[in-house]
């Protein structure tokens, strides 16, 4: 081809425009539908914060008083969640990344359980627990130690902190695997040759190197799942109790269902629905500590990481 | 302590130094490898080897690059096992015992053959923790005893007087050089019979190459020192014997000086003059 054919003005480049048009404009449209979601929750929800609203149980058919019980709830149901589900999901993590080979059986049919586990919707998550937790455990020990009086083979706590545990699971697993993977070969090996064992390896070189990863994604998941409410539905939480839950085979209310509850229970959907802002705006602001303490964590453990590179 | 450790410590041998100018042979043995083949998912990297590493005496292993030389060397504290699909046959050992037996535990072997890398890998923990690492591990408890002997290990590595007070900063804060020295003290806190380097100065500026160099000088009467290196005048400098590695293969192994002046093979020749690799 003749060089004088070959031309540098023009426009090739059209593709390019419209794609970023294009990409631009989802952008716009998902930052904007958040911004009103959250203008709309905190305008609606500021009103009717007040110390009241957070420290007292619901009174008059729930049309007036606080939401103290469900923040209760969600609370203690998340802290039971978490000491289920980390510990098992660190141990798993630690045994796929450090214990398993590559060709093992049981690893790779962990590794789909756990792939699987992920996208299970998490109303079969709570049926699930309905019929394993409840109706299978539960009531097995109702029979073996309680001569079968309902004890534990009913909702209750418990069984609502193991269902949302195994769907927060999957979470837990993959992001500490990560954690565990990003910690360099040239560590282990440093502790392998000057006599350590892998066990000794892992606990004071790998896991404190990962532990800014592992406690990253680990928050990450529990604010995940201390929104979800599907999961709770049949396995434990409660409309309204006149008492806390004080023991683990108690029922409970929470912020999610409490959510639910006023929008679509109320006898006077008027006069609750200051309630219900207040307290969508509650959870909104219980998930958004837990993503700024992740958030927190993930940087200071950057700023570690990049010293020592 | 296991009985394995026990059989391994009594047949320990009793140091003895060598001569400035080592006429190899009259040197004990410290390691010994026989028909060392090594191959990574059923791929050799090296075949056949064998080779006799004499105590007190520094061993350097040249080559071009690919050749098997930390394959070789990661064979001889069993570094090898941790890495996926790794395949070990023949023999080696240490003191005459042999390191690959049936009841031997890779742990105690890489206790007393220890390892310092081509890039430096100190822990993200304090300079002296970094050093007490080893003897924790082992079950050092007594302060006095962990203080006096990162204090030992700091001075053997010439670090002591640049880090004396600052022990307890991050070992990531040092330099290059530094962290090295940081990793060879590591490596010496547990006191090891054998030191395995490979390539220790790779990485390093030629000051700090020559303190390595000298404190690998210094090293040698007290222990048995396997080094890895590409710069030639490194290993003329800092070895007594030299051995080296063509394409998986042992193809000679003598004296350093007369590996660099007669050498036997053709292949040797060619690459310490230049022609190659
Ligand atoms: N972990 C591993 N997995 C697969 N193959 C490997 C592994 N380590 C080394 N090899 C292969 O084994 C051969 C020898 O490698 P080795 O690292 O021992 O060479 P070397 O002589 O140390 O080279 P260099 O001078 O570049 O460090 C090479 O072909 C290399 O690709
Ligand atoms: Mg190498």
């Amino acid at each position: 081809m003749p060089a004088g054919a070959r031309k540098l003005v023009g426009k090739v480049r059209h593709g390019d425009r419209a794609l970023a048009a294009a990409t631009v404009g989802a952008a716009v449209i998902i930052l904007g539908m958040l911004a009103i979601i959250l203008l709309d929750v905190i305008v609606g929800g500021a009103r009717t914060i007040s110390w009241e609203f957070i420290s007292q149980p619901p009174r008059k058919g729930m049309t007036e008083g606080g939401i103290f019980p469900a923040i209760f709830g969600t609370v203690a149901l998340t802290l039971l969640m978490t000491i289920a589900a980390v510990p098992a999901g660190v141990a798993t993590a630690i045994y796929l990344t450090e214990y398993a080979s590559m060709q093992s059986r049981v690893a790779r049919l962990v590794r789909v359980s756990v792939a699987n586990l992920a996208g299970v919707p998490s109303i079969v998550f709570g049926l699930f627990g309905l019929g394993f937790f409840i109706s299978t455990v539960g009531r097995g020990i109702d029979k073996v130690a309680y001569g079968g009086q309902s004890v534990y083979g009913r909702p209750c706590l418990i069984w609502s902190a193991l269902t949302l545990a195994i769907l927060t699971l999957p979470v837990v697993v993959v992001s500490t695997e990560e954690a565990i993977l990003s910690v360099p070969r040239e560590l282990r090996e440093g502790s392998l040759a000057v006599g350590a064992t892998r066990l000794q390896t892992i606990v004071r070189v790998v896991l404190p190197e990962a532990l800014g990863g592992i406690l990253t994604g680990t928050i990450l998941a529990v604010s995940r799942g201390a929104g979800e409410v599907a999961p709770i539905l049949f396995t434990g939480v409660a409309y309204y109790l006149p008492q806390l839950p004080t023991n683990l085979n108690d029922q409970f209310m929470n912020l999610g269902y409490h959510v639910y509850v006023l929008a679509t229970q109320s006898p006077d959907v008027d006069r609750t629905k200051p309630l219900l802002y207040g307290t969508a705006f509650v959870l909104l602001v219980l998930t958004f500590l837990l993503n700024l303490i992740a958030i927190y964590i993930r940087s200071r453990s950057r700023k570690r990481s990049r010293a020592s590179a | 302590m296991t009985a394995t450790e026990l059989t391994l410590q009594a047949t320990r041998m009793p140091a003895v130094v060598a001569a400035t100018s080592p006429t190899v042979q009259a040197v004990p043995l410290k390691m010994r490898a026989r028909d060392l083949t090594v191959g990574y998912s059923g791929k050799v990297a090296i075949q056949d080897v064998s080779i006799d590493v004499n105590q007190n005496v520094v061993l350097a292993l040249i080559g071009p690059s690919g050749c098997g030389k930390s394959t070789f060397l990661r064979s001889l504290n069993r570094m090898n096992d941790t890495v996926p699909g790794v395949s070990v046959s023949g023999h080696v050992e240490l003191d005459g015992e042999p390191i690959y037996g049936p009841e031997v535990d890779p742990v105690l072997v890489r206790r007393r053959v220890g390892m310092v890398f081509q890039r430096s890998n100190p822990f993200p923990k304090s300079i002296f923790e970094n050093v007490a690492y080893g003897l924790r591990i082992a079950g050092v408890r007594d302060r006095a005893v962990l203080a006096e002997r990162v204090e030992r290990a700091l001075r053997h590595a010439a670090l002591w007087d640049e880090v004396k007070d600052r022990l307890q900063e991050s070992g990531l804060r040092l330099s290059g050089g530094q962290q090295q020295r940081l990793c060879i003290a590591r490596a010496l806190a547990v006191e090891p019979e054998v030191l395995l380097m490979d390539e220790p100065a790779s990485a390093l500026d030629p000051i700090a190459t020559a303190k390595i160099e000298d404190l690998i000088a210094h090293l040698r009467s007290e222990l048995t020192i396997v080094i890895v290196t590409h710069n030639m005048q490194q290993a003329a400098r800092v070895s007594q014997r030299t051995g080296f590695f063509y394409m998986g293969r042992l193809v000679e192994v003598g004296d350093t000086t007369t590996i660099f002046t007669r050498p036997k093979e053709r292949e040797t020749e060619d690459y310490i003059t230049g022609r190659f690799g």
